[in-house]
């Protein structure tokens, strides 16, 4: 097992669903920003057999949006003084403004720039959103 | 009050406002001329970005016979759209000139889009892609009143092209708001209702199947499509699909005797002409009241309905 050390400040996402990681890592822009930044990739877990975490030594604001549509079930753990002082389990968001984008050929999002596209959930166990103006169902991240 | 509102889809409308427009369509109906000034000084944008025969006849007619005038394309090629102008820039300009607009597009969610642009001037969707034609639905609303006394408890047999028949997914939408609607989607696998339209409705409210003959006993009302070539990326799925269920006479004869044929038209090959002279036919009475159901419309989204 490899030892990271204690985190003084910052953010720890937790439970996240092992491979899940790096697209975290990716749709957060982490490697954009200069603070301590470590991606651990399956480590084992009892209750999820195998998880990432990833540990964010910085004050920078989360978009709490993003993390929800990519893993609902991570948990955020946020530190002050290398004591953790507040937790959040994510849920799902009901609407998702200006992150998504719909994935249907014929909408018109995709020939004409739309600013902010909203969508609303219409089945959570899919991970599925429907498109304000075709009406589309899609996932934010692409289904197998 | 519908007055100054757009209509993108059948639910932007109430139960209740889409009954004052039906109440209005037959008022017109029984006294045309009393409605002959009512548009008179307004201007209509007649906007279509793809081609159409009944829709735009329909519109520009009903404003017509509503006193009013009409402005507009029926080929983006002969407008600024050719020089890459934007939908929004386009419908701000639109609105320095015009009333009321009705918008045509081949792309699914343009006229939502293009109404967020509009400040004061009410938006019609006449059909945006594979996805909504409002419009068409109130004809068939007034087609289904005119025929079978009101639009409740029917079994709807909905046959040809679900995935793509923007028609259809509007009218199935809005007939699910009425009280014990039952629906019959029938359609080869290819070309089965979507999932976005499927989630409005219950399970139980409605079976799929690709045979026509064993289910078109039971039915109230039979819509049949076309399978629109345009709709196809595939020639050649285009053309094993497209006379998958042909409407004749033999297949009426298993019918119920006040079942009622109904289709958007334009029809291909789905409905053999020899159907035409059976009394059950009514897509072209469809047609006629397209025309008065849009003179309602245009005068309720106007507001002038009551000045006569």
């Amino acid at each position: 097992m490899i030892n990271v050390s204690k985190l003084k400040k910052g953010i720890i996402i937790d439970h996240i669903e092992a491979g899940h990681g790096f697209e975290i890592y990716k749709e957060l822009h982490l490697n954009d920003i200069e603070d301590v930044v470590v991606l651990l990739k399956n480590i084992p877990s009892k209750k999820m057999k195998q998880k990432d975490l990833i540990k964010i030594e910085t004050d920078m604001q989360i978009d709490m949006t993003v993390l929800g549509l990519i893993d609902p079930n991570v948990t955020i753990n946020f530190v002050k003084n290398g004591e953790m002082y507040k937790k959040i389990k994510l849920t799902l968001p009901k609407v998702v403004n200006g992150i998504m984008k719909c994935r249907n050929p014929r909408c018109i999002t995709q020939y004409e720039t739309v600013k902010e596209i909203k969508f609303y959930l219409v089945n959570e166990e899919k991970k599925q959103y429907r498109c304000e103006y075709c009406d589309a169902y899609t996932t934010f991240i692409e289904e197998d | 009050m519908l007055k100054g509102r757009h209509l993108i889809e059948p639910g932007d409308f109430s139960l209740d406002e889409i009954e004052s427009i039906m109440q209005l369509a037959d008022n017109i109906i029984a006294n045309p001329e009393g409605y002959s000034l009512v548009c008179k000084g307004k201007l209509l944008a007649s906007l279509f970005y793809e081609p159409s025969t009944r829709t735009r006849f329909s519109f520009e007619a009903a404003m017509l016979r509503l006193g009013g005038e009409i402005i507009g394309f029926d080929d983006p090629s002969n407008s600024s759209v050719s020089k890459g102008e934007s939908l929004g820039d386009t419908i701000r300009t639109i609105e320095c000139y015009s009333d009321i607009a009705v918008i045509r597009h081949p792309r699914e969610g343009t006229a939502r889009l293009v109404s967020k642009f509009a400040k004061e001037m009410p938006i019609i969707n006449a059909g945006d892609g594979g996805h909504e034609h409002p419009t068409q639905t109130l004809t068939d609303l007034l087609t289904i009143r005119k025929f079978k006394g009101g639009c409740d408890h029917h079994v709807v047999g909905v046959c040809g092209d679900l995935l793509f028949g923007r028609t259809i997914h509007s009218l199935v939408k809005m007939l699910n708001r009425y009280q014990g609607v039952k629906f019959v989607f029938i359609s080869p696998k290819e070309l089965r209702m979507p999932e976005n339209i499927l989630g409005h409705l219950d399970a139980h409210v409605y079976t799929e199947t690709d045979n026509l003959d064993e289910v078109i006993g039971d039915l109230d009302i039979l819509y049949m499509s076309r399978v629109q070539r345009e709709r196809f990326v595939s020639e050649e799925e285009y053309l094993r699909l497209k006379n998958y269920y042909v409407l004749d006479k033999k297949k009426m004869k298993n019918a119920k005797a006040d079942m009622i044929v109904m289709h958007p038209l334009p029809r291909v090959n789905e409905i053999a002409t020899e159907v035409d002279d059976d009394p059950r036919a009514v897509y072209f009475n469809q047609a006629k009241y397209g025309m008065y159901v849009r003179m309602a419309l245009i005068a309720k989204l106007l507001g002038v309905e009551d000045k006569k």
